[in-house]
């Protein structure tokens, strides 16, 4: 077992004199980050946390909620099957109401510590009496043990939950600015980080290059590097605006729209096959294509989504309106002979309300599918009511016969394409193109709330709605997905904005100002910034749900403009980097490593939109795993051509057997809905980025194109390792790797067998630029700038 | 608190010297000694312990002492007929044709492809069964190499399951859900218990196609995913071929001697980024390129099966000499154990025989009988049995009654989720010890059910782990491989 122990919340913990113990030291720094992921999502952001001291004024929501619902709600939750004792912690009534069968006695008393018997509890030492008890695996730290205490001592206040709060206008901090301090500010987004910062005493690292900035901010925005004339543009345009007009014209670029894409199929579960047992293939393309048309044409969220949940039920829909709903057809569907069909059918809403729950409340929905939530005020009657709105599809549970398009759906024709739905990219020149889409019965189904959520136990029948607590559907509204649209781009709304902004911020920060994208419930992380995060979401709803504002608003603060390097300090107050004192450096996505790679060897092909394309992959793993059936997905049949060039939205997404290249690298399964990505770091990586046959075959081509561009050796590699890394090499740097094209120069001119094996990887032809050997040293020297952390990371 | 920050950023200072400085011998070396330390996973419950200084509730020691400390893992894809194999059902013979009696269904769901049968005439097993071992086990002729070993067996007929289609019950068996997404066993033990060794995955998955129905189920590579857990507890495929692991190998042109050239300056201007950023992340990356180094080297050692002797390949039988069959499997399973690679899965397809059973399960039993055996006794004469729990059994059983039209020589049988029959061997488990019963139409469970989240759960118990505290916290909740269910078997604990 493991002979060191590692802390998490320090990474600075071992101290020994002998060379030995250095070694333990770094070790202890690897294995640190391994477990960040894991940390981000757990670490309740508060001053207290940072500490783990127990502050002056305990905030129930921030100090207090966080500490019940995680060891307390379990017992003395929402869910009433569960309950122990007759006593919820989750309300306020239940909470302060009396106990026990004679209602002599209270768990928490405001201001009297002896009578509350929650007290008590939490610090006896007898273990028939401990809370929470030795059973649940349960336990509270002192400082939490003394936060509950304090927080009662102080009088008890009782708040409700700061997500299902309505979204107020907050007060604007003013920073006080010396003149010495480097502190700038661009927007409020830097006065609300500010504030936190001067609170815990801490100064921002200042602020990024400007090759580190356009590195930056063209991967946030677009998913690929910045051309070399990009940075060198931007680094001449000495005007005060430079920045803001290459934020300008990176959001009007169709990279962007792809990017953003490429976020809104993790959200979407989107694949190119069925799922489940034989994975048949399945085509949705067209809908994707409209996904990156909207992003195209920034088109409102409130609208964007609204089409895509309730297009169908607009007034007249147009084709374009119908095609956006295959959003809520993108989940697996099976064609395993032998499953009950309704089993299945109720699969499909299940997971319509999950998606629902998280990509837009930004809730654990499902949680209570089976019972009441444990931890958030949402029953299981909830649940059914909200699945009740996507109940009604006039579908089928089981893929009958085999093959069949699950209905409902559309037939696109070309025709149409031509005249009216120009942005579908009809690549393969199918004459049919059949899309399943969203559809109402004419006769509403009747839902039932389900017995421990089994398909075949329904109990009570329920009507689509939504929970009250968070806010009340209106009289006015449909009680159809139509009226659920409506419901949730309701200017009162507490959740759709906060997610939505929340969302716009981790893909800027790696992380958003509430850790947990999917989860804004009670177990879910805090804001780090609340005021932050509610200022933002005003701004994206008076700005009439634009995306590309916000953004804007975002990637211009100085806040986002920080450098991001690491000092002692910052890494032992905040490895989680919650406060922002810093810029995140983070790995780069499956995607955007990929299509890096071949955007600097100028691989990349710039088509967009189209069927999926087939690019390398390992032979035969298609064909080890399936069992007779899969029609056209019983083989990997690889592209040919440009093909196998295009940016990775576009690579075929078999559910059971993904791409592995892309899988190593944290890429969602779209099995269901997925708003997080973890970013690890593993020795499969290595391995891919060592030996995929995409990544040698993108070396040798940038080797290809610094030939032709420079004439030394010098020049050449610097070139490289410019188009890769964004930034000028260092002396010592070039030093180094002109050493190794040397010595590999000299070892393949003697290897002319290695030399014509290395260059025939990839499809792409070779090309006699110079003597062989020094091709084939030039493309070591690119693997070896391809495989650096720098240039598999933004930073 | 800051002097002491220093101090120790002042010794990672040194340390980055010392490697930059020492030529790529040193450098690595020690590199490679900083991993063995370095275990990989995450503490038992994520969201507690994060900073519980006192260490409590950290998975730092196990829970239990341990029986074994690692699994083999031989699945049986598709549902293999507990009926032909292990449940000697006399009766089924004697009333062969006859209908299923609706005292015994006891209103069973069936599946799709049997519901609309008007008739479910019993069926009993085409092959002859005979008694075993020092206990007189019941084992069907099918089996005569895994016959000749029961008394090293823990046979458990009264397993029973949830699901009645493949997707899910294989889905289920590896992941305690029904539906895809949580992780599978192998990475539970990966994020649990860490790794044994610096130089290979420690859970590998092997894969062979069955002979005697070629194509049946599908796999998925998604039953040796991560799910939620960090992506270093992913199962990696070991696969036959000169790829043994995807990406494994280095391209053509590129030899070894350059390879470790080209980690050399990768790891050379990575430490240059780590003093000017900072960035832990950085030294993990580090990390992780050697051990991919090193897997370079020993993966394809670990897959050379080429040295074995000659009785070795006899013992599992002449299929070990085919990679990628099962026995072939068997054989590497052997040489991954012995390297201390924690969870080795197989997967061996084709056990789904709805139709033409006794033609197809010949061949499906004769692909896995002798190697398993073989392995089961290879690993005993190393004196590996006693640490090591080998499972054998696939996701449910078959009904007793026929599927399609039953003949004198022929018949089917659908998916049956109430009972089915799986062994262990090893790794503290009763040998010679039969558990459970059903009942005489082989239809329910008399004696001893045992449910797939108790199964998980008394393997988990084997390992030292008690599963109610093997969990992690996603999406505010903390998650098992158990879900919320499981009892330990206890009474099949040796």
């Amino acid at each position: 077992m493991r002979k060191i122990p590692i802390k998490i919340s320090s990474p600075f913990f071992i101290l020994g004199a002998s060379i030995l113990a250095v070694f333990l030291l770094s070790t202890s720094l690897a294995c640190q980050q391994k477990q960040n992921s894991n940390v981000a999502k757990t670490q309740v952001n508060s001053s207290a946390a940072l500490t783990e001291l127990v502050p002056e004024v305990i905030d129930f929501n921030f100090h207090v909620k966080p500490i019940l619902s995680d060891r307390c709600f379990k017992c003395h939750g929402p869910d009433a099957n569960s309950r122990e004792a007759g006593l919820r912690l989750d309300t306020k009534e239940g909470a302060f109401a009396a106990l026990g069968e004679d209602k002599d006695h209270y768990a928490i008393v405001p201001g009297n510590i002896e009578s509350s018997t929650l007290i008590k509890r939490i610090y006896t030492e007898n273990p028939d009496d401990v809370m929470p008890t030795p059973e649940s695996n349960l336990k509270l730290r002192a400082f939490e043990k003394d936060i509950l205490k304090k927080w009662i001592a102080q009088g008890a206040e009782w708040k409700e939950h700061w997500s299902f709060l309505p979204i107020e206008r907050p007060e604007i901090p003013a920073i006080n600015q010396s003149s010495q301090d480097q502190r700038i500010i661009n927007n409020p987004i830097d006065n609300f980080v500010l504030a936190k910062l001067q609170e815990q005493n801490l100064n921002s690292v200042g602020q990024a290059t400007k090759e580190q900035l356009i590195r930056r901010v063209t991967f946030d925005l677009t998913g690929l590097p910045p051309t070399l004339e990009e940075i060198d543009l931007f680094i001449q345009d000495d005007s005060p605006k430079a920045y803001e007009h290459l934020v300008d014209r990176l959001l009007q670029t169709d990279a962007y729209a792809e990017h953003m894409t490429s976020k809104w199929l993790d959200l979407a579960r989107y694949a190119d096959s069925h799922g489940y047992q034989d994975d048949l293939e399945r085509i949705m393309f067209p809908w994707r294509d409209w996904v990156i048309h909207a992003f195209q044409n920034n088109m409102p969220y409130d609208q964007f989504v609204t089409w895509q949940l309730a297009g169908d039920l607009l007034p007249n829909p147009s084709r374009e309106q119908i095609i956006a709903t295959a959003f809520n057809r993108n989940h697996k569907i099976t064609q395993e002979g032998g499953v009950i069909p309704e089993e299945y059918r109720v699969e499909y809403v299940s997971d319509r309300t999950q998606t629902f729950g998280t990509a837009f409340l930004g809730l654990t929905f499902e949680c209570a599918k089976c019972h009441d939530h444990k931890y958030d005020a949402i029953m299981q009657k909830d649940y059914f009511s909200l699945f009740s709105f996507f109940n009604s599809v006039p579908e089928e549970g089981l893929i009958e016969p085999y093959g069949a398009i699950p209905k409902p759906y559309i037939v696109l024709t070309q025709e149409e394409i031509d005249e009216k739905l120009k942005f579908i990219k009809n690549l393969d020149t199918l004459k049919e193109i059949p899309l399943m889409v969203m559809e109402e019965m004419p006769k509403k189904r009747q839902a039932y709330i389900l017995d421990r959520g089994a398909y075949d136990k329904p109990t009570t029948p329920v009507s689509s709605d939504v929970p009250a607590s968070i806010l009340p559907f209106s009289e006015g509204l449909s009680r159809d997905r139509m009226g659920l649209a409506n419901w949730l781009f309701d200017k009162d709304h507490p959740l759709t904005a906060r997610v939505t902004v929340n969302r716009l911020w981790q893909q800027c920060f790696g992380r958003g100002i509430v850790a947990t994208p999917d989860d804004f419930g009670n177990q879910g992380a805090l804001p780090s910034h609340p005021e932050l995060l509610d200022w933002l979401a005003l701004e994206l709803m008076d700005s009439n749900w634009d995306l590309q504002s916000t953004l804007k608003t975002i990637v211009l603060s100085a806040t986002y403009q920080q450098s991001a390097k690491v000092t002692d300090e910052l890494l032992e107050l905040d490895p989680e980097n919650s406060l922002l004192a810093r810029a995140p450096r983070l790995r780069l996505t499956a995607e955007m490593i990929r299509d890096h790679a071949l955007a600097v060897s100028g691989l990349l092909d710039r088509t967009i939109g189209g069927p999926s394309v087939k690019p390398y992959q390992p032979a035969g793993l298609w064909e080890e795993t399936i069992g007779g059936g899969g029609g056209s997905l019983a083989k990997y049949i690889r592209d040919k051509g440009s093909k196998i060039y295009r940016r990775s939205i576009y690579t075929f997404w078999k559910r059971t057997v993904p791409p592995p290249s892309m899988m190593t690298f944290d890429a969602s399964s779209r099995d269901i809905c997925a708003v997080k990505r973890q970013t690890t770091s593993t020795p499969l990586q290595a391995l891919v980025m060592l030996n995929d046959p995409q990544i040698i075959e993108a070396s040798r081509v940038l080797a290809y194109r610094s030939i032709e561009n420079e004439t030394s050796s010098t020049d050449r590699i610097a070139r490289m390792f410019r188009l890769a890394t964004s930034r000028h090499i260092e002396a010592e740097e070039l030093q180094k790797l002109e050493g190794l094209f040397e010595a590999e120069q000299k070892r393949f001119a003697t290897a002319p067998e290695d030399v014509n094996a290395l260059l025939s990887v990839g499809e792409y032809p070779q090309v006699d630029l110079l003597d062989k050997h020094e091709i084939a040293a030039y493309t070591i020297v690119a693997n070896v700038i391809f495989n650096l952390d720098e240039t598999i990371t933004k930073g | 608190m800051k002097d002491k920050i220093i101090n120790d950023r002042q010794m990672q200072m040194n340390r980055r010297a010392f490697l930059s400085k020492s030529s790529l011998g040193v450098g690595v070396a020690a590199l490679s000694s900083l991993l063995g330390g370095c275990q990989l996973f995450s503490p038992s419950d994520n969201g507690i312990l994060n900073a519980d200084k006192s260490g409590a509730g950290i998975l730092d020691a196990l829970h239990f002492a341990p029986k074994a400390k690692r699994v083999i893992y031989l699945f049986q894809s598709g549902g293999p007929s507990q009926l032909e194999l292990f449940d000697y059902k006399p009766l089924l013979n004697q009333r062969r044709g006859e209908d299923l009696p609706e005292s015994i269904r006891k209103g069973q769901r069936l599946t799709g492809m049997t519901s609309g049968q008007s008739s479910f005439p019993l069926v009993g097993s085409l092959f002859n069964f005979s008694q075993h071992g020092s206990n007189g086990t019941w084992m069907s002729d099918l089996m005569p190499y895994t016959s000749k070993i029961v008394d090293e067996l823990c046979i458990i007929k009264s397993m029973h399951t949830e699901a009645i289609n493949h997707d899910p019950a294989i889905t289920f068996f590896q992941t305690g859900s029904q539906q895809p997404g949580r992780p599978c066993i192998g990475s539970w033990l990966s994020y649990g218990m860490g790794s044994m060794n610096d130089n290979l995955p420690t859970f590998t998955v092997l894969l062979s196609r069955g002979t005697g129905r070629k194509f049946g189920q599908p796999l998925y590579s998604r039953l040796w995913g991560n799910g939620f857990l960090h992506s270093l507890h992913q199962g990696v495929q070991f696969r036959s071929g000169k790829d043994p692991v995807l990406y494994l190998k280095d391209p053509d042109g590129i030899d070894r001697a350059s390879r470790r050239k080209m980690l050399d300056h990768i790891a050379e201007l990575n430490s240059k980024q780590l003093e000017e950023f900072g960035d832990p992340e950085i030294s993990s990356r580090i990390a992780q390129y050697e051990m991919a180094y090193r897997m370079q080297t020993s993966v394809p050692d670990v897959v050379d099966v080429s040295k074995e002797p000659d009785h070795i390949y006899q013992m599992y039988g002449p299929d070990s000499m085919q990679p990628g069959t099962f026995a072939a499997n068997c054989l590497l399973a052997r040489r991954l154990a012995e390297q201390d690679v924690r969870f080795i899965q197989l997967y061996h397809m084709g056990w789904d025989q709805h139709e033409n059973l006794p033609s197809q399960i010949e061949g499906q039993a004769r692909d896995v009988d002798q190697a398993t055996a073989a392995l089961i006794m290879d690993l005993k004469q190393r004196g590996m049995l006693d640490d090591t729990l080998v499972i054998w059994g696939g996701e449910f059983g078959r009904t007793n009654y026929s599927q399609g039209t039953l003949t004198d020589t022929n018949y089917g049988r659908d998916h049956h989720p109430r009972c089915f029959t799986i062994f262990m061997a090893g790794g503290g488990v009763k040998p010679g010890m039969v558990y459970g019963e059903t009942d005489e139409f082989g239809y329910n469970i008399v004696k001893d059910p045992v449910h797939v989240h108790d199964f998980q759960a008394t393997m988990l118990k084997l390992l030292g782990l008690d599963h109610e505290r093997l969990t992690y916290k996603y999406q505010g909740r903390r998650f098992r491989l158990t879900d919320v269910h499981g009892h330990v078997v206890n009474d099949i604990l040796a």
